[in-house]
């Protein structure tokens, strides 16, 4: 237990009637084969004998009790969801015409581009790449004002600080680095650099909380974290996803201390900062969830998934109230954002295409071409007027 | 995207199929690249141009191959053949393409006709040679085998399984520099569930209250409504998207610190309690109110706890001092007024202090403001004032000569920004001034 050969994962359950604590381990072998370890149960109470259980019948046991409780979760979802979407949506007035256009084009990477963040200033972005390249550019003039070479390959994930003085990323290094961004055309950036969070497997998203002092991360081992950058401390870590955590986004709620994290287990869980509980969770993706957006009044939020849909899920009704979909629609959504207003949520997906959707009536209102790779990243610019996204074919492109 | 194929071959509803022409062969159960792209236009009710974009795809991925020009892997919508892939060779097989199984392609290529190689496949097929030299009588020797074979094949036969296979191998060894269809990014593992974590959580989740669907999904429809004119995507915005006339005006008007809002800016403040308190301006006007009505300590407590919150791990201590100094111990300068219960509990707690030990406090003062102060707020001289002021932008024409570029002026960097004031000796709050200069600066 321990070595680095090997993972175990172990935990308790206690049956509150009669003070019994079964013990369970799972190995998990170099090759990825499963057994089951021993099961031992055994009492705090003395007077109890200890019995030994066969694995199968334990195992048997909780994998029907989770099922039945799922079903009565989903039935008591069902109860109060009396009207659709899309029924509500019908006194609305449909949207005409949308033309957007690629305003901009950033180019500059030498390599697939995987992440990007806007500036609080609305114009500057952060934006990395399969190479290890990180840039920070004027997206307005174009101009590339910072460039970073990390020491790992595919930097997955990058964010702005809030007050615009620095930039985090991180990717198959495991670690999520800060970086201040210095206007010393002499001074090398990396020599700065501030090593904050360490994962055990790659880094998948990262973002700052509400100042420079705080970042949260998602990762590949099924964990996020909360990290303090100052001294690289861990404040928080969140256990609940059994698979690789893909994305993650901070609500813009009164209280702010809620975020909500997608991963390859296809759920989405919304979790509370401080308690590091799950407190809410969604499963009805078909597959790995991309990408996890807030709805601008924090009462809901929309993910984009691998099984070629987007869903929109009301956090107060607990359900899945919208899925966002079309037939010819056969690629996986890799990033997703919500207008200002979130009447429209934009997708982009891996046929190299952004299809931009009516939330309320569930509509798809216009295609966008003119990426010639998959879009990986899409977001909107803080003040509405623009959203950017980047691309494997090496550019990031503004749209207005 | 086989859903899609397998729609396309069905006898009644798919795709037509006839003899095609290539030179002066006949080519059976072939379709014309104009076919594919009316088929789908017709099953999914799209344009053209998705058309267009889905059926290249297809043929990107392999599940559909050209006959005429088979080293071009593109979609044409004119009357060039096109064959299915047979599913031997679908992608999604993935069954790794063996180095022997190369070789043997290659070797035939050569054979068959000497320089019929790119240069990309000379130079791979020298590696090989090189790496499998052991086996290299085997190559040869299969190679003159299948191509023997091959030449007892009617000729529209031969000329369809030298295509598959070509666009079989253009795939999975694309030229250099080409577009990689395989490529999928890091792997994604996956670990162990946890079966009793998920009985807890829905035991927990059982318990949750909810709301009925019909009255959260009308909240959107009214949250959209009341933002619908503040989106600059739906709504335009004024004097112009930046981004579309290159003019940054929008942007200059709308600073933090301007003199004189804009009145979408100021109408937004009455939409909810947060929007005031997230623009600095908003909560500056709050603020001066709140001085009016000798309540300002409501809104520096807040602001206090909402530095202690984000703040740095290190300073937690000594500003849990401060805050305790200046807003609760009794005879407090600025002393807040939270109910006995919440103060005990607050107190109690700030002897262990840490980030969230104001939490309880400052939530209830918030609500406090958001309830009492606020609403007051929005009905006040003060505010009614502001929004009288306030500037309604004049749409800017469009320019008389379209085709002329206005220049791009940078602005300063926020961290230059933020490194001025600082030297200066007063921090900044988050946000840059973000004003245009006209001098291109060279960072």
């Amino acid at each position: 237990i321990g070595s680095h050969n090997f993972k175990e994962i172990c935990f308790f359950e206690r049956n509150k009637s009669c003070k019994i604590y079964s013990l369970s381990f799972f190995f998990l072998l170099p090759a990825s084969a499963l057994t089951t370890g021993i099961y031992m149960i055994f009492s705090t109470n003395p007077e109890m004998a200890t019995q030994e259980v066969q694995p199968n019948e334990t195992l048997t046991n909780l994998k029907a009790e989770s099922d039945t409780l799922k079903t009565k979760l989903e039935d008591e979802r069902a109860k109060l969801h009396d009207v659709e979407l899309h029924q509500v949506a019908e006194k609305v007035d449909g949207l005409g015409q949308f033309i957007m256009k690629t305003r901009r084009t950033l180019k500059g990477h030498g390599n697939k581009v995987l992440c990007m963040d806007w500036c609080k200033d609305k114009r500057r972005i952060v934006s990395s790449s399969q190479d290890g390249k990180v840039i920070v550019w004027d997206a307005f003039t174009t101009n590339k004002e910072h460039a970073v070479t990390m020491p790992c390959t595919w930097v997955m994930a990058c964010a702005y600080a809030p007050s615009g003085c620095a930039v985090a990323c991180g990717g198959l290094d495991n670690k999520c680095s800060v970086y201040p961004l210095s206007l010393d055309k002499n001074e090398n950036l990396a020599a700065k650099k501030k090593s904050v969070a360490m994962h055990t497997n790659y880094l998948s998203a990262c973002s700052f909380t509400n100042s420079d002092m705080q970042i949260l991360t998602s990762s590949g081992d099924g964990t996020c974290a909360l990290w303090d950058v100052e001294s690289g401390q861990l404040l928080q870590s969140f256990h609940g996803h059994t698979a690789d955590v893909l994305c993650l986004d901070l609500a813009p709620s009164e209280t702010g201390n809620t975020f909500v994290s997608g991963g390859c287990d296809k759920k989405a869980n919304v979790w509370d900062m401080r308690s590091g509980q799950c407190i809410q969770s969604f499963e009805t993706h078909e597959s790995d969830i991309n990408s996890v957006r807030y709805y601008p009044s924090g009462d809901a939020f929309a993910s984009g998934s691998d099984d070629a849909t987007c869903r929109l899920y009301d956090l107060r009704a607990d359900r899945e109230v919208a899925i966002y979909s079309k037939e010819s629609i056969i690629f996986g959504a890799s990033s997703v954002d919500f207008s200002l207003s979130g009447r429209l949520l934009f997708g982009g997906y891996n046929d190299y295409t952004i299809n931009v959707w009516d939330v309320l009536k569930g509509t798809r209102v216009s295609i966008l071409f003119g990426h010639e790779n998959r879009v990986s990243t899409l977001r909107l610019s803080p003040d509405g007027t623009a959203f950017c996204t980047g691309s494997w074919d090496h550019t990031l492109r503004i749209w207005a | 995207m086989e859903r899609v194929i397998v729609a396309m071959q069905d006898p009644d509803m798919g795709v037509k199929m006839r003899n095609q022409r290539l030179l002066i062969t006949v080519i059976p159960h072939a379709m014309t690249g104009n076919d594919v792209i009316e088929w789908l236009i017709q099953k999914y009710n799209i344009t053209e141009e998705e058309a267009r974009h889905l059926g290249g795809l297809l043929v990107q991925y392999g599940y559909i191959y050209p006959l005429r020009d088979p080293r071009s892997l593109l979609l044409r919508s004119d009357d060039s053949p096109y064959r299915f892939q047979t599913p031997y060779f679908w992608t999604s097989s993935r069954w790794p393409a063996s180095e022997l199984d190369y070789a043997i392609y290659l070797a035939k290529k050569n054979i068959r006709k000497q320089g019929e190689l790119v240069d990309y496949e000379k130079e791979n097929y020298s590696i090989l040679h090189k790496r499998i030299n052991h086996t290299w009588d085997f190559v040869v020797m299969q190679a003159r085998e299948q191509l023997r074979a091959s030449k007892q094949r009617r000729k529209a036969d031969r000329i369809v399984l030298e295509c598959q296979e070509q666009a079989y191998w253009l795939i999975n060894k694309p030229c250099p520099g080409a577009f990689d269809v395989l490529d999928l990014g890091p792997e994604r593992c996956n670990v162990l569930s946890s079966r009793v974590a998920l009985i807890e959580h829905s035991r927990r989740a059982l318990g949750r209250n909810r709301v009925k669907s019909s009255i959260c999904l009308e909240s959107f429809m009214k949250y959209s409504e009341q933002y619908l004119h503040h989106d600059p995507i739906m709504s335009g915005c004024l004097p112009s998207n930046p981004w579309i006339s290159d003019d940054t005006a929008h942007w200059t008007i709308n600073t933090d610190m301007v003199g004189t809002p804009t009145r979408l800016r100021v109408e937004r403040w009455s939409f909810s309690f947060m929007e005031l308190l997230n623009d600095s301006m908003g909560r500056r006007e709050f603020m001066i109110y709140l001085e009016k009505e000798f309540s300002a300590e409501n809104l520096c407590f807040w602001v206090a706890c909402e530095d202690l919150r984000h703040g740095e791990s290190s300073k937690i201590i000594l500003k849990v001092e401060e805050v305790y100094k200046n807003f609760l111990a009794p005879g407090a300068a600025r002393w807040v007024n939270i109910d006995s219960k919440t103060m005990e509990r607050t107190l109690e707690g700030i002897k262990r202090p840490h980030r969230f030990i104001m939490d309880d406090a400052q939530m209830h003062i918030y609500f406090l403001m958001k309830k009492d102060s606020y609403p007051r707020y929005l009905k006040s001289e003060l505010y009614k004032n502001m929004l009288a002021k306030a500037i309604v932008p004049q749409e800017t024409k469009k320019s008389v000569f379209p085709f002329m570029r206005r220049q791009r002026h940078s602005s300063p960097s926020p961290a230059m920004v933020t490194q001025a004031t600082e030297d200066d000796g007063k921090a900044k709050g988050a946000g840059p001034t973000g004003t245009s200069s006209t001098t291109n600066s060279q960072i």
